[in-house]
């Protein structure tokens, strides 16, 4: 079935709707670029650089759980392929990281597509449960396999400050940049398959499977590539947090409460839209940092109790996310629902 | 392995495997009756599981007697998520299923927190119980009183739930709501009132389990996790919604999990209950004995 059939708007912006969200996206990530030379204070920046890894590994999840609707529980898994990827390689082997972050991320979109397969004839809870499985797998399979350090981890080399190695001991601007460059990537790929023939299959499937199905959208293979997309990109996270904390072991990058602060800012924010992760990760995670570091440490429970409050709180007052808060009025306006 | 020590794990899953049907059948009624999965569960059998170890603390009567007591603050409990969380979830008119999802973890992480912040995350156990410490010789096959209790009360309450849904008008409103939750309004059935007591008596029937576990578990914050993903699993095993699936699930992951633990190293013994799973679903998409 041709675009024109199926009445789409060409996929390169023409539309100024498109265009604007372009320009708002490059403002906000120069003042991003630049804010370092406002934000001296290490702690703030190590918040910063959380905060934007968050917000690009949850696009990465909203691409599959948002745009296509297969609510993943399970991307702790790609995310600790690739941080594993990353250091085995580069601790073991010693490939730079840049190198070990691709492998990485072919490999996880590799062990999507495969996963793919069996996962995707199931619906519901029943594939949500499946995600979580699969990935509990991972994980102990991880923790009982020496050769990646086992339940120990592995811990990168101190070594000087490069580029080349990711390392940066004493500044911790150049993983403010690097955080947003994955960040701007993932918000840009997303930005592509929305306007394009794919982000509306998604939606479709989404939707009502069944009519999609009818007019002719694969199902089985629109799900495929986006789980092999949102793997990739997640991987590709895990890969910069093993740089970022030059020291991994399962739980660290693995466990279960990865995969729901992956979905967590989407949902929040706004699953499903481009800016959603976003605004999400912007509110969650300097939250639950703040939270964590001012309210007597993570043993004493305050911050489970703030943090499972306000996911309450957001999930019950706002079901679309807090950004429909701004985008009621000017959908409406433009005529959309 | 000997014959001998075969039944012994057998035996041992067995129990543990009733115990696991119980834990699980709160989360698969909930389920059957309105779709919702309730990803507080494990965290309901963490409150229990404090229930009866405050009661043992400052009563010094014996852990037995506090099942009732524990199952009936869970009635509560259960009731009081639905009124005050659930009923709005199922309210949202854009992407319910992640709203049900997050308002409900939201309400664990919550309920974690406060046993991390009030009672501290200590390992705590029951110290000395009549049940304690003690097993039963079934010709050179042992078994622990405080499970085999635990199986007793689970045989009991699966009996009890079976009576209750096929001979009760409450039962049958259960059913009929379960059925067509439009067409039970017309004969004056109040929904909201059926909701929130099958939230009450899924919390119940979970609290009944944490109240045996008490007995020879450790107790901390954090315990509700490692049983909420069991029962998950087993809920979803035996087919969302179905009881009795529910029972031949936890049955089944109680034997695979004891056999796993036989033979591969003690760290890896959730391995055979996952595989499991993903062995079923993908054969079965829905369950053992799902419908959908």
């Amino acid at each position: 079935m041709t675009d024109e059939a199926l009445n789409l708007p060409p996929a390169f912006g023409m539309l100024p709707r498109r265009r604007n969200q372009l320009l708002v996206a490059a403002a906000v990530f120069a003042a991003i670029a630049v804010s370092p030379f406002a934000i001296k204070d290490v702690y703030l920046q190590n918040v910063l650089v959380l905060t934007l890894l968050y917000a690009a590994v949850s696009q990465s999840w909203n691409i599959l759980g948002g745009y296509c609707g297969q609510i993943s529980l399970g991307h702790a898994l790609y995310f600790g392929i690739g941080a594993y990827a990353t250091s085995v390689l580069f601790v073991t082997y010693g490939i730079v990281p840049w190198g070990g972050m691709l492998v990485g991320g072919i490999l996880s979109a590799a062990i999507a597509l495969l996963l793919g397969y069996p996962c995707f004839r199931l619906k519901g809870h029943y594939f949500s449960i499946a995600t979580i499985v699969i990935a509990e797998i991972g994980l102990l399979l991880v923790h009982n396999w020496d050769f990646v350090g086992g339940a120990l981890g592995i811990q990168w080399p101190f070594g000087s400050d490069s580029w080349a190695t990711l390392q940066f001991a004493r500044d911790k601007v150049p993983y403010i940049h690097l955080a947003l460059a994955l960040l701007a990537i993932t918000w840009f790929v997303t930005f592509l398959i929305e306007g394009s023939r794919w982000g509306y299959w998604w939606r479709a499937v989404k939707d009502n499977p069944e009519a999609a199905e009818s007019l002719g959208v694969e199902i089985f293979h629109s799900k495929m590539a986006a789980a092999a997309v949102s793997a990739f990109f997640t991987a590709i996270g895990g890969a910069f947090y093993a740089s970022f904390l030059a020291y991994i072991d399962p739980e660290s990058v693995m466990s279960f409460r990865f995969s729901l602060l992956f979905a967590l800012p989407a949902v929040l924010g706004g699953i499903g839209t481009l800016w959603g992760p976003v605004v999400g990760a912007a509110i969650l995670i300097p939250l639950t940092e703040i939270t964590r570091s001012y309210l007597g440490g993570s043993g004493s429970g305050i911050d489970l109790i703030i943090y499972g409050g306000l996911i309450m709180l957001v999930a019950l007052a706002k079901p679309e996310g807090i950004l429909s808060l701004f985008q009621g009025k000017r959908q409406k306006a433009e005529g959309r629902s | 392995m000997t014959t001998q020590a075969l039944l012994q794990v057998l035996a041992s899953g067995l129990l543990m495997g009733l115990i696991y049907a119980l834990i699980a059948v709160g989360l698969s009624l909930i389920f059957g009756l309105m779709d919702v999965v309730n990803f507080a569960h494990g965290e309901f059998l963490m409150t229990a599981m404090y229930v009866v170890f405050g009661l043992f603390l400052f009563t010094a009567l014996d852990p037995v007697l506090f099942a009732p007591v524990a199952a009936a603050v869970l009635f509560c409990v259960g009731a009081l998520a639905y009124l005050g969380i659930v009923r709005f979830a199922m309210r949202a008119k854009a992407n319910q299923g992640m709203v049900q999802i997050f308002a409900t973890f939201g309400l664990a992480t919550l309920l974690q927190g406060a046993a991390q912040y009030f009672l501290t995350p200590d390992y705590r156990s029951i110290g000395n119980s009549w049940l304690g410490g003690k097993t039963l010789d079934l010709g050179g096959v042992f078994l622990p009183w405080p499970q085999m209790f635990g199986g007793l009360v689970s045989i009991a309450a699966f009996g009890g739930l079976y009576l209750l849904m096929s001979r009760t008008d409450f039962g049958k409103a259960l059913e009929a709501t379960r059925e067509d939750q439009g067409a039970v309004a017309l004969v004056g059935i109040d929904r909201n009132r059926v909701f929130a007591l099958g939230w009450g008596l899924g919390a119940a029937l979970v609290g009944l389990a944490g109240a045996v576990l008490a007995i020879f578990y450790y107790i901390h914050p954090q315990v509700g996790a490692t049983f909420g993903l069991i029962a998950y699993v087993t809920v979803a095993l035996g087919g969302f919604g179905s009881v009795f699936g529910a029972l031949v699930a936890g049955v089944i992951v109680g034997l695979v999990e004891a056999l796993t633990a036989a033979f591969l190293p003690p760290a890896m013994k959730s391995l055979g209950i996952f595989a499991l799973y993903l062995g079923v679903v993908f054969i079965r998409p829905s369950g053992l004995f799902g419908k959908l």
